[in-house]
């Protein structure tokens, strides 16, 4: 019976861990909801903040947001992808495959500040792009690299061998078998790895920062400098100025990310249907 | 008996221009030299997209680094590490107090956060049903998604008030730290626990039932020990992001670059300090934020190797 | 080692004037890294006719026939040592193109392997890699090469659906459509009805006697019904112990090898006293 017992009490333990876990998750967006929604409103969204308190809306920052995070995603992507080809589809394992991924594993966890300083150590400042959406999409797309790299090489490696091969044996070249084959196969998994990639860059504060500044603008060139939703809410907050507007960004970065969430899996979830 | 030995590699690129299929036997093609350029140049073009990721470690190292190492030179190595005085205005660059902060919110983090992720992902893995999983995997993916901003923010409005009522002062320090940052490493944590809880074949559970094993006994003499490695790796780079995580913490730790009285008084930490300083420091002060980066990233380079060899070593054992 | 009797192709027994051998191998050893998979094999393949490779599995029959056209230079780490012609010509001498090969030597796998796209448009892939681009022409393709792997009227409506929707067995008929639509001269099938239903397994058979005038067909089979229901000529290979490479132990016409096989080990295979 001992031993029973002690089962019962242990998987209680289980099931608690796992509910605190996503107990903690509900509260949080829960918490950002209930407090965000009231500060909702098109006026929020579309209008600039104005004044010291930041009355007004929060426009320049939406655009801000998704300009850097969008050029980042179109800088990241065709690299990524193509990196990840090589290391799937023609790398044969050794030193230089090794160094690679010991390079992308760095990569995916230097600490996002590091990257902010790089950020600006380089492109801000070395090659003269100054606070710029192009500063702070450069810096992003060293971050969104090895995510993307990942995703898509296993991707890739979850296409069957046999249909490679039925490619080759109709005289495909290799690169005609990736290309044709290969990568569309692959495509809903890359496109979600992308979408997570780019819901992650949304998020990212430290970055951006120290690569595109903190002025309020609306960027329209690469060149322009401006503020992320994620610097607002952090300036907003820490400052202690007009609450509901912090609130509000924060329930609209939440969705964001939600939307991002769902999207991938929204895809996924269709592709696994229609393959079968 | 003819026959020369040949060395047989990639199939190799090249395949003749368009020709209208049965055109019939003919002799056999050679590779066209336009069609071999093509392939190469290809390859060639991959393999410099997947130089990007070393080249970005590299410009990572020269870059921080040229702006950085400057204050080793200029402080000492010994002196910059374990200095107990950090009062960059006035020349004293010393950051023990710094290295304490991020080690000491990091372990408090990781003693709070482990047990939960590592409990969770058994939860996920072994324990819930199939549809209870469906729905709370979702979840916990979604955890890691949410900005780090919005832990912080909800530290700060939500945590801190309850801590300072709790303990007296403000509520800016460690306590609020680890509880923030414990949360938020479970995502990670838990995400590669389970896929090494996944990994191990069915078998072993089976085997550990047909002895008359319950679950529990199954899960901390069998599984837990197979999966090992996989969880010691989860809980290293748990560490990695908790170490290297900035905007939440420098929210609710009340920013005093000293080493804390209690674990409710502020305190810095490595990252936080950068972001604070960056906004106006220059000269030499400027350099030693630099010099910290390099540590940071020196730091997380240290983790991603022991997980490497980790796992190298792990694969030797089993 | 023993010496494979035959060489060249000539089958034993027969007093008739064989037709040209389309495909020749001479000698061939076969290497994965240092472990040796074939040795000596010597064998012809007779134009427009149904040759079968028999054996137990593992014996390397597989690997063999991937040796026809190229595909294990797909693995790395396997090397060949020997001659292998088509038509008369070397096709591993230097500087032969592996992808036009593989056009011409057409191969179906024991997995059904149709590419994630429309009906329609894996028929087409091949046609369009070689520069079919007038839709007209490839719609003829496409139906030609359905009609002639029997599997036309099945999908001839839905021809925009998924190949991944067929069932395992039209699946596999929509491989070979794939195939014939590139008009290759030699058809290497591997197994093709081990993983399918046996209704598709009749028309498969059927599909194969009609493009036996047309076409040179090699099937590797461990059914050996299947190889006396389909073919010509039959090669018997074997691996005797574990660790050494396999060979060819008995070639000739199946009705003959099955029959009255020479070798005692083929005797023994087909009347299933091991394998």
């Amino acid at each position: 019976m001992n031993k029973r017992v002690t089962n019962w009490i242990a998987l209680g333990a289980l099931w608690a861990a796992a509910l605190t876990t996503v107990g903690v998750l509900g509260t949080l967006l829960l918490y950002v909801i209930i407090n965000g929604i009231g500060a909702l409103s098109l006026r929020f969204v579309f209008s600039a903040p104005e004044g010291v308190r930041m009355e007004g809306g929060i426009w320049p920052t939406i655009v801000a947001t998704v300009y850097v995070t969008g050029l980042a995603m179109l800088i990241v992507t065709p690299i990524a992808v193509f990196a990840a080809v090589y290391l799937a589809e023609y790398a044969r394992q050794g030193r230089l495959v090794g160094t690679i991924r010991f390079a992308a594993d760095t990569l995916a966890s230097v600490p996002s500040i590091v990257m902010g300083l790089f950020g600006l150590a380089l492109f801000v400042e070395a090659l003269g792009l100054g606070f710029s959406m192009i500063s702070g999409a450069l810096a992003l797309s060293f971050l969104m690299l090895p995510i993307v790299m990942r995703t898509t090489e296993e991707a890739i490696r979850s296409v069957p061998k046999y249909i490679r091969w039925g490619s080759y044996g109709l005289g495909a070249t290799k690169w005609q078998t990736v290309r044709k084959v290969v990568l569309p196969a692959a495509s809903p998994r890359i496109i979600t790895g992308i979408i997570l990639a780019t819901g992650r860059a949304v998020g990212e504060t430290a970055v951006v920062i120290f690569t595109m500044g903190t002025m309020i603008n609306t960027p329209m060139l690469p060149l322009d400098p401006g503020r992320s939703m994620t610097v607002h809410l952090y300036i907003l907050a820490m400052e202690g100025i007009n609450l509901p507007a912090a609130y509000g960004t924060a329930l609209l970065l939440v969705a964001m990310i939600l939307g991002f969430n769902l999207l991938a899996r929204f895809i996924v979830r269709r592709n696994r249907r229609m393959m079968g | 008996m003819a026959g020369s030995e040949r060395d047989m590699r990639d199939a190799g690129p090249g395949a003749p221009g368009p020709r209208e299929p049965g055109s019939g036997s003919g002799v056999l093609r050679q590779t066209a030299r336009s069609q071999y350029l093509k392939e190469s140049s290809l390859r060639a073009l991959f393999l410099a997209c997947a130089s990007v990721a070393v080249m970005g470690v590299a410009l990572i190292f020269l870059f921080v680094g040229l702006r950085g190492w400057a204050i080793f030179a200029k402080v000492g190595v010994v002196d910059f590490l374990f200095g107990s005085t950090w009062l960059p205005t006035e020349g004293e660059f010393g950051i023990w107090p710094l290295i304490f902060g991020s080690f000491a919110v990091t372990i408090g983090a990781l003693l709070l956060g482990a047990p939960l992720a590592i409990g969770t992902a058994i939860f996920l893995s072994e324990v819930a049903s199939p549809r209870v999983r469906s729905i709370l995997r979702p979840a916990v993916e979604l955890l890691a998604g949410i900005p780090s901003v919005i832990y912080g923010f909800f530290g700060l409005i939500v945590l801190r008030p309850i801590i300072a009522d709790m303990s007296g002062g403000l509520g800016f320090g460690l306590v609020t730290g680890w509880l923030i940052l414990a949360i938020m490493i479970v995502p990670t944590i838990s995400a590669i626990s389970e896929d090494a809880l996944r990994s191990l074949s069915p078998g072993i559970r089976e085997a550990s039932y047909a002895m008359g094993a319950t679950k529990w006994q199954t899960i901390y003499k069998v599984l837990v020990p197979a999966a090992k490695v996989g969880i010691i790796d989860a809980v290293i780079l748990g560490m990695g992001r908790a170490i290297g995580e900035t905007m939440a913490v420098l929210m609710v730790i009340g920013n005093a670059p000293v080493v804390p009285a209690g674990v409710s008084e502020p305190f810095s930490t490595l990252t936080t300090t950068i972001v604070l300083d960056m906004a106006y420091a220059s000269g030499d002060h400027r350099t030693a934020l630099f010099g910290m980066a390099i540590i940071l990233f020196l730091i997380s380079m240290v983790l991603v190797a022991l997980v490497r060899s980790l796992s190298r070593f792990g694969k030797q054992v089993g | 080692m023993i010496e494979s009797r035959l060489h060249g192709g000539a089958a034993h027994g027969s007093d008739e004037v064989e037709a040209a051998d389309k495909l020749s191998v001479t000698d061939l050893d076969f290497y994965y890294g240092d472990f040796q998979a074939l040795a000596g094999v010597t064998v012809g393949v007779k134009e427009r006719a149904t040759t079968a490779f028999i054996g137990p599995s593992g014996c390397g029959k597989s690997t063999f026939l991937r040796c026809f056209n190229r595909m294990n230079d797909l693995i790395p780490g396997t090397r060949l040592t020997g001659r292998i012609t088509l038509d008369g010509e070397d096709i591993y001498a230097p500087g032969v193109d592996p992808v036009d090969l593989r056009r011409r030597v057409g191969m179906i796998f024991q997995q059904p392997n149709p590419f994630p796209m429309s009906i329609y448009d894996n028929v087409a892939y091949g046609p369009r890699l070689h520069g079919v681009k007038k839709k007209a022409r490839l719609d003829d393709i496409v139906q030609q090469s359905l009609e002639r792997a029997n599997v036309w009227r099945e999908v001839k409506d839905i021809l925009g659906r998924g190949g991944l929707t067929l069932s395992g067995g039209q699946q596999q008929r929509l491989c070979i459509a794939r195939v014939l639509a590139v008009r290759p001269d030699v058809l290497l099938m591997d197994e093709p009805c081990s993983a399918i239903d046996p209704t598709s397994v009749q028309k498969i058979e059927d599909l194969m006697a009609e493009l036996e005038s047309e076409i040179t067909i090699v099937i590797v089979t461990h059914n050996m019904q299947q190889a006396a229901r389909v073919s010509q000529f039959t090669a018997f290979f074997l691996q005797e112990e574990t660790n050494e490479p396999a060979e060819l132990v008995e070639y000739g016409r199946t009705a003959e090898l099955f029959t009255s096989p020479e070798d005692k080990r083929t005797e023994d295979y087909i009347t299933g006293r091991f394998g």
